[in-house]
């Protein structure tokens, strides 16, 4: 036990010299942190907006009010004719165009039905639609004020809740994926280029000449990126408490072990990378493209699996940031307990032990 | 020389596959002794002293490693061997005091063993002024020195070299076999593997290594006699060019 903590402490040397990977190591979760949750938001705020209103009546007017006074729209140019739209969205002066038409308040009052048309540019799909829904949103909300004091034959009235993250913050998904991503970062790529750099150094043949076991050389060179891991969940959950208002809804302890599996995977990972090859290089290239990327695109907080075809849904199931995600989301988001996500954490469980086993017996065979 | 063997290898092989990297050598070494163990690249050096320090395990043959059987007692074998590699073995981003407590402290030295072995390695090797500085500031004649002694710093009852001089000019050569010397003096054995022939000449015995199997095991004297030569480089260049594996 003494050699295994002479290791250790060797370990916190190597990572406290190098103030650089050190810096960037305890910095990332705090960029990625403030980036994801203010630069990259799901809100659509301040689209430019055109109107072309043929009608110029009280209620398009009033409609107009409803849309400039809303923080999603910003009404730039009121438009004559038709003929104008198309350059000013060809010149990407606009996202939006709103087309009033004659007739808009007298149909609404006497024919009790009434038309409009939005124009959009849709070169960015995504941005597209938010912009359709806030519009059609305000419109619909228009016409409720309208019809509020008239009895109507029939009226169907969807009242929409939205559970668990009801202002749809974008930071609530991507809290739990920053997580996911930051720690198999740290544990999967630091540990692999820790280990790999011995066997560069020519350090691991003297180490493994020594009465130290394999095995407890490898477990000592993961305990400290373990620790590392460890104070940036806390720094990230900090921060998406107080910086993104992200609250913790479910049990802090549980989510933290739930955290501390998901590192323990991670760093089987990383031994597995470090057992297969021999430079620091390559660790790091097969930890940048083979976690990486698909922590990024399988795990499900940028872009949802259901969407994808049926092959790539199948292969988002072995890679173990998609089961964290999950289980994260449900503890730390919905708050619910164990009985939701044992399944997931049994996945994990499962995927440790085998990715152990692997590069143990990895291990092994290079030394005989 | 009725010393105590300290190294007894008979018939050790090791095969990978159809190749035999090592065929059934057999050679005993004494305490204290400094054995040279020469062969051109290629000729099972490495795969032999991979065998001997216990991190392979021998196709076939007996080897007793300071009294520990290299199939079954390896734990015990690693307690009682240094080992230095051709690649440079300290820790360029620790100090020369913490590295001598990080190889002390895997090897189970107490606290107090390791003070007092860093206080005298640190006289001994004149590096009072140096001794917190980074080892990657320590010219690399200082650094082989210091990796020596440091794989001697749990007084092992032998110490393996797998070409511990490479890159070095022939006058750190000389002082870092003068360490050596010290080392036997102390009831050391030293194994040390070379491709330098006059180091070969500092040996109390050589073996040469050809083709996986020991052609000449002798004194460098008398195997200058039996082979006619002037210097152990021609010894060596007549045995190799034996040789019909390729590098």
């Amino acid at each position: 036990m003494k050699q295994f903590f002479a290791f250790v402490k060797k370990e916190f040397y190597h990572i406290w010299r190098d103030k650089r990977t050190l810096f960037i190591l305890l910095g990332m979760p705090i960029t990625q942190i403030i980036i994801f949750g203010f630069a990259l938001t799901n809100e659509v705020k301040n689209s430019k907006m055109a109107i072309l209103d043929f009608s110029k009546d009280v209620s398009s007017h009033e409609l107009i009010q409803k849309i400039s006074s809303s923080k999603y729209f910003d009404v730039s140019n009121v438009l004559t004719r038709y003929d104008e739209v198309e350059p000013l969205f060809k010149k990407g002066k606009i996202k939006v165009v709103l087309v009033i038409p004659q007739q808009f308040s007298n149909e609404l009052l006497h024919a009790n039905q009434t038309k409009l048309q939005l124009i959009c540019d849709a070169s960015d799909p995504n941005v597209a639609n938010t912009i359709v829904n806030y519009a059609t949103a305000i419109i619909k909300d228009f016409q409720n004020t309208i019809v509020q004091d008239q009895k109507l034959p029939y009226r169907i009235e969807t009242e929409v809740r939205m559970m668990y993250n009801p202002e749809l913050k974008g930071a609530y998904s991507f809290v739990p994926g920053v997580m996911a991503l930051i720690l198999m970062l740290t544990c999967a790529m630091m540990t692999s280029i820790a280990i790999v750099k011995e066997k560069e150094m020519g350090t691991m043949e003297v180490i493994l000449v020594s009465p130290l076991k394999p095995f407890r050389v490898v477990l000592a060179k993961a305990v400290p990126y373990m620790l590392l891991s460890m104070v940036n969940v806390i720094t990230i959950l900090l921060l998406s408490v107080y910086v993104l208002d992200v609250p913790i809804s479910g049990n802090l302890s549980l989510l933290i072990s739930e955290s501390l599996l998901f590192t323990i995977t991670s760093l089987a990972l990383g031994l597995l990378i470090s057992s297969i090859t021999d430079s620091q290089q390559v660790a790091m290239l097969i930890s940048l493209m083979g976690l990486f990327l698909p922590t990024t695109v399988f795990s499900g907080y940028m872009f949802p699996i259901e969407n994808m075809p049926l092959p790539l849904q199948i292969m988002s199931n072995i890679v173990p940031a998609k089961w964290y995600y999950y289980i994260v989301k449900t503890i730390m988001i919905k708050g619910l307990g164990f009985t939701y996500v044992w399944k997931e954490t049994l996945i994990l469980i499962g995927m440790t032990v085998v990715l152990f086993a692997f590069s143990i017996k990895n291990f092994k065979t290079r030394l005989a | 020389m009725n010393k105590e063997k300290v190294i007894v290898a008979e018939g050790l092989t090791k095969r990978f596959g159809d190749f035999v990297a090592v065929d059934h050598i057999s050679f005993e070494v004494s305490k204290s002794e400094i054995f040279g163990f020469l062969g051109a690249n290629g000729a099972g050096k490495t795969t032999a002293m991979r065998m001997l320090c216990g991190l392979s395990i021998p196709t076939s043959g007996k080897a007793l490693v300071a009294g520990y059987d290299v199939f079954k007692d390896t734990d015990n074998i690693k307690n009682s061997i240094g080992y230095m590699s051709q690649k440079f073995s300290l820790y360029e981003d620790l100090t020369i005091r913490e590295n001598i407590r990080f190889y002390g402290g895997i090897y189970g030295l107490t606290k107090k063993q390791i003070q007092d072995k860093t206080s005298y390695l640190v006289d001994h090797l004149h590096l009072q002024n140096h001794q917190n500085s980074l080892v990657k500031s320590l010219p690399l004649g200082w650094k082989q020195k210091l990796a020596f002694s440091v794989a001697i710093v749990h007084d092992p009852a032998i110490v393996f070299l797998d070409e511990p001089t490479g890159g070095v000019d022939p006058v750190t050569r000389r002082e870092f076999w003068e360490l050596i010397y010290d080392a036997s003096e102390r009831g050391i054995t030293i194994f040390v593997t070379t491709h330098y022939m006059d180091e070969a000449e500092y040996c109390n015995r050589v073996s040469i290594m050809v083709d996986g199997r020991i052609e000449a095991l002798d004194t460098p004297k008398a195997l200058k006699i039996n082979y006619d030569s002037a210097s152990m480089d021609e010894v060596f260049l007549k045995l190799a060019r034996k040789a019909v594996r390729g590098e």
